[in-house]
């Protein structure tokens, strides 16, 4: 685990990814924007995993999306290993891609089905020309193979034909290809079994050490994301809440969105389950086009108060976890500070 | 919790589908009792035909290419010899049933109110008038604000959590015997699938209900079951009381399970993971159904012959030749 120390690999700045809405009329006007990413902030050191938790509609998949430009960010800065990674032009993105992978959520879904396992573990080899040749290449493939866990006699074989955890395993080695610096996994145990998902955590587990790896961990499931994180920064409606060691983050979460997603992860012990104090979340998450003003949990959080509405809370530092990691929240109940809340934004 | 007499009563069940490669067995002899008031929890991974096993109850399986064998008993009754007429009086109205999937499982054409109504109309017989204040109570039981708007809205118009609770409301709206809710949580994010576990907690203990809850999740399971059934390859491999499955954990399965589960607090332990892959019902192994995977398979038998369900402590009751040691249970 690090902090501070040097420069991070992968530094994100007030991130933006607003989708426009187009009215019904001829011409289509835009008529208002589903803020999906609203300002989100978070570095990562090399070697290190960032968790990035929070719920459906959050914004935690599309973050992961814009930092590798497979969407377009509206606004804010995606810097890795010191280059300005969201003002670059094609040819210079098409490089980086080369130091930053990604494996996708649903095996089922992000793998060709008419191409064989080979085929689709060579694909980033052939668009970077890398171990060209065909004997280079099918070495390659195999070593790639082995590496997740997979037979190399697997690579004539359909995803069709392989299970979901070996599809896994397949995106792994199709990330791995390349030799990145950053792997963004988005919910990569989401869709397996139990007995399964434990398999591909350990797998990560061991690239990690073994390949010197920077992971940013993108899940819904908290045990899973404490499990591999060093640090983890949990996503609200477009915005992180709050970041911290995973250690402190357990043990003293500090905003109340945090507070209540921790109490609602069931524990698999009956006597602590049955004693678990629950913080139930009253009502919906409000929609990402016409956000609550000031904070954007307020019209849910138990504890809201008067500066809520108001103020838009900024990320304060509010003590250091392990190691000496800062832990921030953007909550007012730790000192009102932020911004103003924008004018004309809705007041519900 | 206290539980009642026996309401259901489910012996060697078997349902088996025709397929190109053969018959596949997707549940091979389950056998259980359920208690008034009880809440039974079967626990399994994809395939386990723990899904499958509760569909049979009250034939939802298409035969053909499915066949259903074995008894379901419901207050003296067989239900899997009941003619179809019959067996529909008895769906819904006495076994209610809660989807997974409340975006695939609520007819999108029709009106949240209309599908509340159409079981208190055809089983209880109320009027429309009648039937629509009972919808709107119900709405109202499982925590949907404004409930007359919601009656005249369609599913798309609801989110997630809402249209969970309207297969709830649905589910309940007879005031079933039995409710089987089949991953009713899975599809939904944490803080609201906290939400709904409390309600039919809560519906359950102001009802009377037994509730059957099938999940993969032990945790949800830990706190509402009294007692679990952990299925795989279409067999219960193991049977106790909640508390005792977790502190007591006899078959190897059910351990593995356990220790491959990441718990908020104890980051750093390394998983335990279950090597392989779950069996395929075409094709399922001989002996134990778990033993390719076991890491514990010692026994000649095992690879030979089926383990038979032998009770190990009061209540406590698992299909293992192996004696897990003491220290390894947890």
């Amino acid at each position: 685990m690090t902090a501070g120390g040097g420069e991070p690999l992968l530094a994100v700045e007030d991130l933006q990814v607003w989708f426009p809405i187009k009215g019904n009329g001829v011409l289509r006007r835009t008529a208002g924007h589903v803020r999906a990413v609203d300002g989100v902030s978070f570095t990562i050191a090399r070697g290190e995993t960032l968790g990035l938790v929070g719920e459906s509609g959050c914004g935690k998949t599309t973050t992961g999306l814009a930092i590798l430009r497979l969407l377009e960010p509206t606004g804010g800065r995606v810097r890795f290993d010191g280059d300005d990674v969201t003002g670059m032009g094609r040819r210079r993105l098409r490089a980086l891609r080369r130091r930053m992978a990604m494996v996708f959520q649903d095996p089922y879904s992000s793998l060709d089905p008419r191409l064989s396992v080979g085929a689709i573990v060579s694909e980033p080899l052939d668009v970077h020309r890398l171990h060209t040749g065909r004997a280079a290449r099918k070495a390659r493939v195999g070593e790639l193979l082995e590496l997740v866990g997979l037979r190399p006699e697997l690579r004539d074989r359909y995803p069709h034909e392989l299970s979901g955890g070996q599809r896994q395993r397949v995106g792994v080695a199709r990330a791995l290809a390349v030799e990145p610096d950053l792997i963004v996994c988005d919910e990569p145990i989401a869709a397996l079994d139990v007995s399964i998902q434990a398999q591909v955590l350990n797998l990560l587990d061991d690239l990690q050490d073994e390949l010197d790896l920077t992971y940013l961990f993108i899940a819904h499931d908290l045990a899973a994301v404490q499990h591999v994180s060093d640090r983890i920064a949990v996503m609200y409606l477009g915005r992180v809440v709050e970041v911290a060691d995973r250690a402190r983050l357990a043990a003293e979460p500090a905003h109340p969105y945090t507070r209540a997603l921790l109490s609602a992860v069931p524990i698999p012990d009956p006597p602590r389950e049955r004693a678990r104090r629950r913080i139930i979340l009253e009502g919906d998450l409000p929609s990402p086009a016409d956000p609550p003003s000031g904070c954007n949990f307020r019209t849910r959080c138990p504890e809201v108060f008067e500066p809520c509405p108001r103020v838009d809370p900024a990320l304060q530092e509010v003590g250091r976890g392990t190691g000496g990691v800062p832990h921030e929240v953007a909550c007012h109940l730790h000192g009102v500070t932020g911004t103003p809340a924008e004018a004309g934004r809705a007041y519900s | 919790m206290s539980t009642g007499d026996v309401v259901l009563s489910v012996r060697d069940l078997r349902v088996t589908f025709g397929t190109a490669r053969g018959p596949a067995r997707v549940v091979e002899g389950v056998s259980y009792d359920l208690h008034a008031g009880e809440t039974l929890a079967i626990v399994g991974e994809s395939g386990s035909g723990k899904s499958v096993s509760t569909l049979a109850l009250t034939r939802l399986i298409p035969e053909p290419p499915g066949r259903v064998e074995g008894e379901v008993v419901l207050a003296g009754q067989d239900l899997l010899t009941l003619p179809p007429g019959a067996l529909r009086k008895v769906r819904g109205r006495r076994i209610g049933m809660i989807f997974q999937d409340p975006m695939t499982s609520l007819n999108p054409v029709l009106t949240v109110g209309r599908q509340v109504t159409e079981g208190l109309e055809h089983h209880l017989g109320l009027s429309e008038k009648d039937a629509r204040r009972r919808a709107r109570e119900l709405l109202d039981l499982v925590g949907i604000p404004d409930p007359e708007r919601r009656l005249g809205e369609y599913p798309h118009q609801l989110s997630g959590g809402m249209r969970q609770r309207v297969m709830i409301a649905i589910g309940l709206a007879c005031e079933p015997e039995v409710l089987v809710a089949d991953e009713a949580t899975t599809a939904l994010d944490v803080t609201i699938q906290a939400q709904i576990v409390e309600l039919v907690q809560r519906l359950q203990a102001e009802l009377g209900m037994a509730v059957i809850w099938i999940t993969h999740d032990l945790g949800v399971v830990a706190g509402i079951a009294d007692r679990v059934l952990v299925m795989y390859g279409g067999r219960v491999l193991e049977e106790a009381a909640a508390d005792d499955l977790y502190a007591d954990t006899r078959h190897p399965y059910t351990a593995g399970l356990l220790a491959s589960l990441p718990v908020v607090g104890e980051a750093g332990r390394r998983l335990v993971s279950i090597t392989g892959l779950p069996p395929d019902p075409v094709d399922l192994p001989p002996g134990c159904v778990f033993h390719p995977r076991c890491p514990h398979r010692d026994d000649p038998r095992c690879a030979t012959e089926l383990p038979p369900l032998r009770e190990v402590a009061p209540g406590h009751r698992v299909a293992c030749f192996y004696e897990l040691p003491a220290e390894a249970r947890r």
